[in-house]
């Protein structure tokens, strides 16, 4: 029997909720900050305006819901879903105010696009776009990245047992630290350190490329952001090839690496445990891959022949790839070029790279290398159960962080996540299919979406179908908590219309 | 004598006429990008404004010119690009100009950019200075939504009360 949810769990949900909505309307001050530094005054209104309403929207939900009683799995999960669109909707408000996105759907897209990592966009005039603005594009793909409810684990909520509920139904099942609220701050501090390194890295680039001080730090800190919480937003219409610098490049394809690895394996590496590096199952599924996405991409392009130079095709082939492959999105060649000037096998080897990702308890998003390395192991198991004598025990293992027999449930859990993301890449493309794209490139995008990359090859724009738009919402939403969180909620809508 | 000053008149109508026709052909960021093989190696027109950064490189610099589609990357020597007096951002509206230059859909020499070399540059307005004024509205807004938190924080002072 499917009982239908209590008004106890919709006031826990709703107070939870508002605390989550409280942070994240403290973190719209940031951007006044920067408006303030330029002196953008409307910019600043904007912001005001953004913090205001939340304020009031969070006060709201915790005075109406106030209880002292801690969340169970299921409120948990639903307060994770429901806070990332609170902050879908709250964090749109001061970009649309700004006049640069042309419908509060628009805004939308863009806004879950940014928290969820993904950096597919439909922002008008981006050149010409405020620094408060555009810091805030990029800002919330540093809080989406570390996890909007980390940031109020890690700051604004003290320590309840119903913490590692929510932290788990953001898609980090991994505890890197006995208590999750250190955890949750440890993954902040590594990810502070690097934005003051990637920052300076790039900003210095962008000095000696010629570019104006302000504006050199400023990007340098936008690109990290987007780089290290592998987003793909860039302050610029051009992305990454606004820069015209192979440093900035490399600097950039260090930064997303970094961001496409597992924060414990950051922590391990930190600790002066650097061997781990190269024993992990995670970071040698991710180099094979790599290799192998990248040798079907150069196949294509040399098929093509587009790029005579050795260098070239490297230069583009592998750096498109590695911004697919980390799940981040940035582009050196301009979205039409992957229909008009890569063929068919070349963004195959892109759709393949993007539908892997990272790793988990990373920034990246798709099915992720953990879960690609022990499917992996399973065959080579179930192979050798085959080749050795019956009797032969045959075990199986792989080193994480620490040695983990290969068990069936493992192979389980794997193989569904694998399932549910290849069935929302195909959901996706079919959609896109339904109102015309060609078969590769509905499939690019959806999965550029649903794996929260943020690669296009044209089809997102602003005169795409808005029912398209959703669909790329709900794909970047589910993708990137991984769909526990969406069930429940799914679950929950369920008893609440037909449970007893 | 004549004849030699026709020629030359001739000769100079025709070079000023069909520089204007190149002018004035110029061609979008999207036709060059999605028939990029059709113009790869081409001299071409492309005009817009001026957007974020002159990046000095040595004798040479990058420019992104933006023509309201996309923004390309001109390569052009560093005298020409310190003529512009303005580059578009928040505050300001770039300058526009037209460049005509030979188009690469992935430059041999920039690692495969798809980029447009300059040959000749030709200003076709001057950007401005954009003055910020303050949108009353939203300061309308702001003031009313202050005033609702202000009283909600009274009611909650009056609870614990």
């Amino acid at each position: 029997m499917i009982l239908k949810p209590r008004l106890e769990d919709l006031k826990i949900i709703g107070f939870y909720l508002g605390k989550i909505i409280l942070g994240l309307a403290l973190t719209m001050a940031i951007p006044i900050l920067i408006a303030l530094c330029f002196r953008e005054i409307n910019p600043a209104l904007d912001f005001f305006i953004g913090i205001e309403i939340s304020v009031l929207l969070g006060l709201f939900l915790i005075r109406i819901c106030q209880t002292d009683k801690d969340l169970n799995w299921m409120q948990g999960m639903i307060v994770v879903s429901l806070s990332w669109i609170a902050a879908m909707i709250l964090g749109a408000i001061p970009l649309y105010l700004s006049g640069n996105w042309k419908s509060f759907l628009d805004t939308c897209f863009d806004t879950m696009s940014g928290f969820a990592t993904t950096g597919l966009t439909l922002v008008q005039g981006l050149d010409h776009l405020s620094y408060a603005h555009n810091f805030w594009r990029h800002l919330i793909m540093f809080l989406g990245g570390q996890g909007i409810v980390v940031i109020a684990l890690s700051f604004f909520v003290r320590g309840f047992s119903g913490a590692f509920k929510m932290y788990v139904g953001e898609a980090r099942d991994e505890k890197i630290m006995p208590n999750v609220i250190n955890t949750s701050r440890f993954i902040w501090l590594v990810s502070i350190v690097y934005l003051i390194l990637g920052t300076l890295a790039l900003g210095l680039t962008g000095l000696f490329n010629g570019m104006k001080p302000s504006n050199a730090f400023f990007h340098g800190a936008c690109i990290f952001m987007a780089a290290f919480d592998t987003g793909g937003f860039s302050p610029q219409s051009q992305n990454i090839l606004y820069y015209h610098s192979l440093v900035y490049e490399v600097i950039t394809v260090i930064i997303m690496v970094l961001g496409a690895i597992n924060f414990k394996l950051h922590y391990h590496l930190w600790m002066g445990n650097r061997k781990e590096i190269f024993k992990n199952i995670e970071t040698r599924t991710l180099f094979i891959t790599i290799i192998a996405t990248f040798f079907v991409v150069a196949v294509g392009l040399a098929q093509k022949g587009i790029y005579p130079q050795a260098t070239a095709l490297f230069r583009k082939g592998f750096y498109q790839l590695i911004s697919g492959h980390t799940g981040t999105g940035f582009q050196t060649i301009y979205a039409g070029q992957f229909v008009t000037d890569w063929n068919p096998l070349a963004l195959t080897g892109i759709i393949i790279a993007m539908a892997l990702g990272g790793a988990i308890c990373s920034t990246t998003g798709a099915i992720k290398m953990l879960r690609i390395g022990i499917i992996l192991k399973a065959f080579k198991e179930d192979l050798k159960r085959i080749i050795m004598p019956e009797r032969a025990v045959v075990i199986e293992k792989f080193h994480h962080i620490r040695e983990v027999f290969l068990e069936d449930r493992l192979v389980k859990g794997a193989l569904l996540i694998t399932l549910a993301y290849i069935i929302l890449y195909g959901l996706g493309a079919l959609v896109g299919m339904f109102y015309g794209y060609p078969f590769l490139e509905a499939l690019f995008e959806s999965t550029s979406a649903a794996a929260n990359v943020g690669l296009s090859c044209g089809i997102t724009n602003i005169a795409m179908p808005a029912m398209l738009k959703v669909t790329y919402i709900l794909q970047m939403w589910a993708g990137r908590l991984e769909f526990i969180s969406v069930f429940t909620i799914l679950g929950f809508l369920f008893a609440a219309l037909k449970g007893k | 004598m004549n004849n030699k000053f026709k020629f030359i008149l001739i000769i100079l109508f025709l070079t000023l006429g069909c520089q204007g026709i190149a002018f004035s052909q110029s061609l979008s960021s999207n036709q060059l990008i999605i028939n990029g093989k059709e113009y790869d190696g081409k001299l071409i027109a492309f005009s817009g404004e001026v957007i974020g950064d002159v990046m000095l490189r040595g004798d040479f610099a990058w420019v992104n010119i933006n023509d309201g589609e996309n923004a390309l990357g001109v390569w052009m020597p560093a005298a020409a690009a310190k003529e512009i007096g303005f580059t578009g951002n928040y505050k300001s509206r770039g300058d526009n100009w037209e460049v005509v230059g030979v188009f690469h859909r992935a430059c041999l020499e920039h690692g495969g950019d798809l980029d447009i070399h300059a040959q000749s540059l030709r200003k076709i307005s001057a950007g401005r200075i954009i003055k910020e004024k303050l949108n009353y509205d939203k300061a309308q807004l702001s003031l009313i939504l202050l005033g609702a938190l202000f009283l909600i924080w009274i009611s909650m002072l009056f609870k614990h009360k």
